[in-house]
């Protein structure tokens, strides 16, 4: 079992990175601040995977959750409308302050 | 007639491999096909069995699920922490290495699914997602305008719902557990299941009753 860098409850921020090819994190989380959900378990890494890479190691995959009015500045729903998204830890840092 | 039988409409299934005639794509997709038997990648039979292995998947599977669900609290609580294990319960067999969550409705919570990067669908319980899961419409504007899009297909959610939306991005799929509707009391399990549509399953409807009695 992989050991996983965060715990549910963690708040977490979305590297911002600009990164071409195969890649599972879509632009719209990149750069915001979430919490992790829960652990979903760890997956052969996708990046790597799509041009006949290894996908090892294991990457530990999180659910992470964020309120909709943190994603769109023009959200128009209720303050507490949430998405949830299923992201890589690579693509995860602590986040600096808790927003979330 | 059924929701199964409903998403196979519109698709034309003259024998289960693409003809030229059926477009550039498919002429592309053969062509490639034929290229990997050709270099020993896979077999016309890989090809084959692979195509039955999801025309035998259907939403009637998840309407399946939800009914026992609703009937048994012992299998809805399995259902919710080990999707793959309970659908193998019912002898659907999810295996492989993507994982299967189910998210509940609750008076509270409303969830809706959806893949923004392309279309990951749970395949391997419901068959193949409707053509408008994989729009575009549909994949921006069910997560930066759910209630919007919910609203499009019938469905109003009030303020004090909240929308809980679900980008399966990565290696999870995803269904919903919708409410059982109430005036179902005496139904059973088969006509329970009959009142959950795929729709009902990716979080764009609910499951209605009246809509049965009377259609």
């Amino acid at each position: 079992m992989t050991p996983t860098r965060f715990e549910p409850g963690d708040h977490v921020r979305v590297r911002p990175d600009e990164k071409p090819g195969h890649v599972r994190t879509p632009g719209y989380v990149r750069g915001k601040n979430g919490r992790i959900e829960r652990i979903l378990g760890t997956f052969k890494n996708p990046e790597s995977l799509a041009y006949g890479g290894s996908g090892l190691p294991e990457s530990p995959l999180y659910k992470v959750g964020f309120r909709q009015t943190d994603l769109w500045h023009e959200y128009t729903g209720p303050p507490n409308d949430t998405l949830y998204i299923d992201l890589y830890e690579h693509w995860l840092e602590p986040a600096r302050k808790e927003t979330v | 007639m059924s929701e199964a039988h409903h998403d196979l409409e519109g698709h034309d299934h003259e024998g289960v491999k693409p003809s030229a005639e059926a477009g550039r794509h498919a002429a592309r997709i053969r062509a490639i096909e034929v290229l990997l038997v050709e270099k020993g990648v896979l077999t016309e039979e890989d090809v084959r069995r692979q195509i039955e292995y999801m025309e035998a998947r259907s939403p009637a599977n998840g309407a399946k699920l939800v009914a026992r669900a609703w009937v048994d609290p012992g299998f809805k609580a399995r259902l919710l922490s080990d999707t793959k294990a309970a659908a193998l319960e019912l002898g659907i067999d999810a295996s492989g290495p993507v994982e299967f969550v189910t998210v509940e409705n609750t008076p509270e919570v409303h969830n809706l699914i959806v893949c923004t990067l392309c279309s990951c669908y749970p395949r391997a319980i419901l068959g193949r997602p409707p053509d408008w899961y994989k729009s575009f419409n549909y994949r921006s504007r069910a997560v930066n305008e759910p209630r919007a899009a919910m609203r499009e297909f019938g469905l109003e959610m009030g303020d004090d719902v909240e929308v809980a939306v679900h980008d399966s991005s990565a290696d999870v799929r995803y269904l919903v557990l919708p409410m059982r509707p109430p005036g179902t009391e005496g139904m059973s399990e088969e006509e329970l299941a009959g009142l959950v549509t795929r729709d009902c399953l990716i979080g764009v409807s609910v499951p209605r009753f009246e809509a049965v009695r009377t259609g």
